[in-house]
């Protein structure tokens, strides 16, 4: 009998049933769209702000200091320690390896350029554009292209395996030179592919494939220092502490947490005779950039879950309420309060499960949608999310037919019948 | 008859609609409470959630471009060709910001230490750098004169007890005890920064680098610019690109993110709203039909149903605004450490959508009804 009173229920009263299924769906659909975003914005804004720069630098142990003003190197070029280019690759075995978004080497050399009879001292920055690496069984591309986002270059990027190379836009108006030129440097003639436009140093200098600045400086295989580009954790009280004076499972828990200092260490420790520091300016910032948004994403899935459960509760009230006649009908066949109670709870349990199942499918390709549209990029969802989903779907509209049903059964069965409440 | 009845009887005999238009709303939201409230519960959430995205929305970008500025400088000025810049540039430069923002000196000689290493020693006012570069992690800055800041990587070549050192330019020698050492991760690692008085009096060499972070929106920071170039023809003014982009960058996706969810939160909101007044003005159908039956006009009923709503949504979006923007200045101070600034640009939006809304699902269920004759009604049909 009480199988059949939901079923029937069900079956004959589809405009109502669709109407509070409806709103049911949407507030499940918003919740799960929301907590979706709330949960991988931070990823996602992690990556945006990798446009700043690497957050990571590696430089040989022993070196001796940087006398650079304004981009202009005036520490003689074999001067000094280097890095093993070999090396490189292993950057990519550390623990956060997946965080480990990009690397740039670099090697500037003091190249002579010819120019119609002149001789004009400039800095030749070695790199790579976009390399192809191989770690393991591991093939990847890195370099500036994905290091320094904000190079901007008219003309073509060189191949990292030719002798073409880029000018800086300063330099290139000086000495005239355009994309498709040959210039002569320290007696080799180097194609110019484009020029090149960073706002900083290098549009005063000559960036060239790793590998020519190597030859240049008759040093194969060397590099000065690795800029490295890496997802990190804002660095908290924990973070900041020195790994020394831990002990030992505090200190696993610190060297596998993704803080820029872990991350740093990890890289000090793959390359031999490095060191690795954090670029304060990008990775403090970062943090407290990241540490907003998260935060506000957060407040706002808050208000998404609160305005979807008011509108699931609304929804409920309303149809119950509606259904007073029906109510009285039941107590005066002789329904207790329990059994009136049970069949709005039940068809309350039916309701939220339709409406959870569809609106965890229809969240799901929205928040697809919003992550493609935004971040040019998928916004993944755990299957973890689908029974707590559901769950919270079925106690909403528990809480939100809750105060509806109480009223319904403490109905004088007169005055519902006759209409008069 | 007393004064006052007699008053209100030449009052209903002037205008006898009017009145009764008016008794019939005070009435019904008087008698009907519960409901009544429960349609306007539902405005206020719905309006004070709106005014509170609305807000958010708008003010999330001043929140996080003040969050950008600790990145530091996102403009900077050279000597052209690499001249010094006029000595009055920096009083000029925090003219042109008129506390838009902070602009920090900087001068750069190669100088050498005892044992004749090259190391560059850099000259600024570091009051200033302070407050420009909030990442230099410094453990004591210097407050007096011959009192440097030392690069880490520096520190153990010139200084590695702590002891004063000398430094000599063109053959002129300084004498510099350390403060504090400097640590950033970049090139002032390996820098020696001293202040700008002893680095001019020593070096006879004025700043050539002005650093400004200017705070404000993309097109300000253009204009900012624009206007520096003019008021120092001798300076190159550069953006800072990678800052500028980034910060562009990030600003826009969590506006995206932001706006998408807003409209999803005033989509449930409203539709929540939509349903429970909707339900109201349905259970009133034997109030509708009586007055039709009494031979109220078409004009008059939808003209009270619409009145009604109109009030309700008024009303609520009145109430919700105030309780939205309590809202938002909560999440600003939670989240931001600084309170949302209201904005009243909001109140309008919101208040001819609450109306909207309200009038919607009033007319929605009149036009249902309006079909119907009052007899079935009342018969409980």
């Amino acid at each position: 009998m009480f199988i059949r009173l939901v079923y029937e229920s069900f079956r004959r009263q589809k405009r109502r049933k669709v109407l509070a299924g409806a709103a049911i769906t949407l507030g499940v659909t918003v919740a799960t769209a929301m907590i979706a975003v709330a949960t991988d914005i931070g990823d996602k804004i992690n990556r945006e702000l990798r446009t700043i720069g690497a957050n990571l630098v590696v430089t040989p142990q022993e070196d001796t200091l940087d006398v650079e003003i304004g981009g202009i190197n005036l520490k003689p070029p074999t001067d000094g320690a280097f890095l093993s280019e070999a090396e490189l690759p292993k950057i990519k075995g550390i623990f956060w390896h997946n965080n480990i978004t990009g690397f740039a080497p670099m090697l500037p050399v003091n190249v002579a350029l010819e120019k119609g009879g002149a001789k004009l001292d400039v800095t030749l920055l070695g790199t790579y554009f976009a390399k192809h690496v191989a770690y393991g069984n591991e093939d990847f591309v890195t370099g500036v292209r994905s290091t320094h986002p904000w190079w901007k270059v008219g003309g073509a990027w060189p191949d990292d395996k030719s002798n073409d190379v880029l000018v800086g836009e300063t330099l290139a108006t000086r000495v005239g030179a355009r994309p498709g030129d040959t210039l002569n440097v320290s007696g080799r003639s180097l194609h110019v592919t484009g020029s090149l436009s960073t706002g900083g140093a290098e549009d005063n200098e000559i960036v060239a494939p790793l590998a020519l600045a190597q030859q240049i400086i008759g040093k194969p295989g060397a590099v000065r220092r690795v800029y490295v580009s890496a997802l990190t954790k804002p660095e908290d009280a924990f973070g900041r502490r020195d790994p020394k004076s831990m002990s030992g499972a505090v200190y696993d828990r610190w060297y596998c947490t993704p803080y820029p200092q872990a991350i740093a260490l990890q890289l000090t420790e793959a390359i031999s005779h490095s060191h690795a520091e954090q670029i304060r300016q990008v990775s403090q910032n970062e943090g407290a950039v990241l540490t907003r948004i998260e935060g506000l994403i957060f407040l706002i899935t808050l208000a998404a879950l609160f305005a979807s459960a008011l509108a699931v509760s609304a929804a409920m009230a309303t149809a119950i309420f509606e259904r007073r006649a029906e109510v009285g009908l039941m107590k005066a066949l002789g329904a207790g309060k329990f059994a009136v109670a049970a069949v709005f709870f039940a068809e309350a349990t039916l309701l939220a499960l339709f409406g959870g199942v569809i609106g965890f499918g229809v969240g799901s390709v929205l928040a697809h949608q919003i992550g493609h549209s935004i971040f040019n990029s998928q916004i993944s969802i755990s299957p973890v999310l689908f029974p707590v989903i559901l769950a919270i779907a079925v106690l909403v509209t528990f809480a939100g037919s809750a105060l509806a049903i109480r009223r319904a059964v403490t109905l004088d069965p007169v005055f519902a019948l006759r209409g008069e409440l | 008859m007393s004064h006052q009845a007699r008053d209100l009887a030449a009052s209903r005999a002037h205008a006898p609609q009017t009145s009764m238009f008016v008794r019939m709303l005070l009435r019904a939201a008087v008698l009907r409470r519960g409901r009544a409230a429960s349609a306007l519960f539902a405005m206020v959430v719905a309006a004070a959630v709106a005014t509170a995205m609305l807000n958010l929305y708008v003010d999330v970008q001043a929140k996080l471009q003040r969050e950008f500025r600790n990145y530091g400088a996102n403009i900077i000025l050279v000597g052209k060709n690499g001249a010094s810049l006029p000595v009055n540039s920096l009083s000029q430069t925090d003219s042109a910001l008129a506390g838009r923002g902070i602009a920090a000196p900087f001068g750069l000689v190669v100088a050498r230490t005892t044992d004749g290493q090259p190391i560059v020693v850099a000259g600024t006012d570091f009051d200033r750098v302070k407050q420009l570069n909030r990442w230099w992690q410094v453990n004591n800055w210097p407050t007096a004169s011959q009192q440097a800041l030392i690069g880490v990587r520096a520190l153990p070549l010139v200084s590695p007890k702590g002891q004063p050192f000398d430094l000599t330019f063109q053959g002129k020698a300084l004498h510099v005890s350390p403060a504090g050492s400097v640590q950033s991760g970049a090139a002032e690692d390996s820098r020696i920064y001293i202040s700008l008085a002893d680095f001019v009096s020593w070096t006879g060499i004025q700043p050539s680098t002005i650093e400004v972070a200017a705070s404000g929106s993309p097109d300000d920071v253009a204009h900012m610019m624009d206007q520096l170039a003019q008021s120092i023809p001798a300076a190159d003014v550069r953006p800072v690109r990678q800052i500028m982009e980034g910060e562009a960058r990030v600003l826009g996706k969590t506006r995206a993110t932001l706006l998408a969810a807003a409209a999803l939160i005033i989509l449930t909101a409203a539709l929540c709203v939509l349903s429970t007044l909707m339900g109201w003005v349905f259970d009133r159908r034997r109030d509708f039909a009586i007055m039709k039956a009494l031979g109220a006009s078409e004009k008059l009923l939808n003209g009270f149903f619409a009145a009604e709503s109109a009030a309700l949504g008024a009303t609520g979006a009145f109430l919700g605004f105030l309780v939205g923007i309590g809202i938002a200045v909560w999440i600003g101070r939670a989240n931001f450490h600084a309170p949302v600034m209201p904005r009243l640009s909001v109140l309008p939006v919101v208040l001819i959508g609450s109306m909207l809304v309200t009038l919607l699902s009033s007319i929605l269920p009149i036009s249902l009804l309006r079909r119907v004759q009052p007899a079935v009604i009342l018969r409980g049909e």
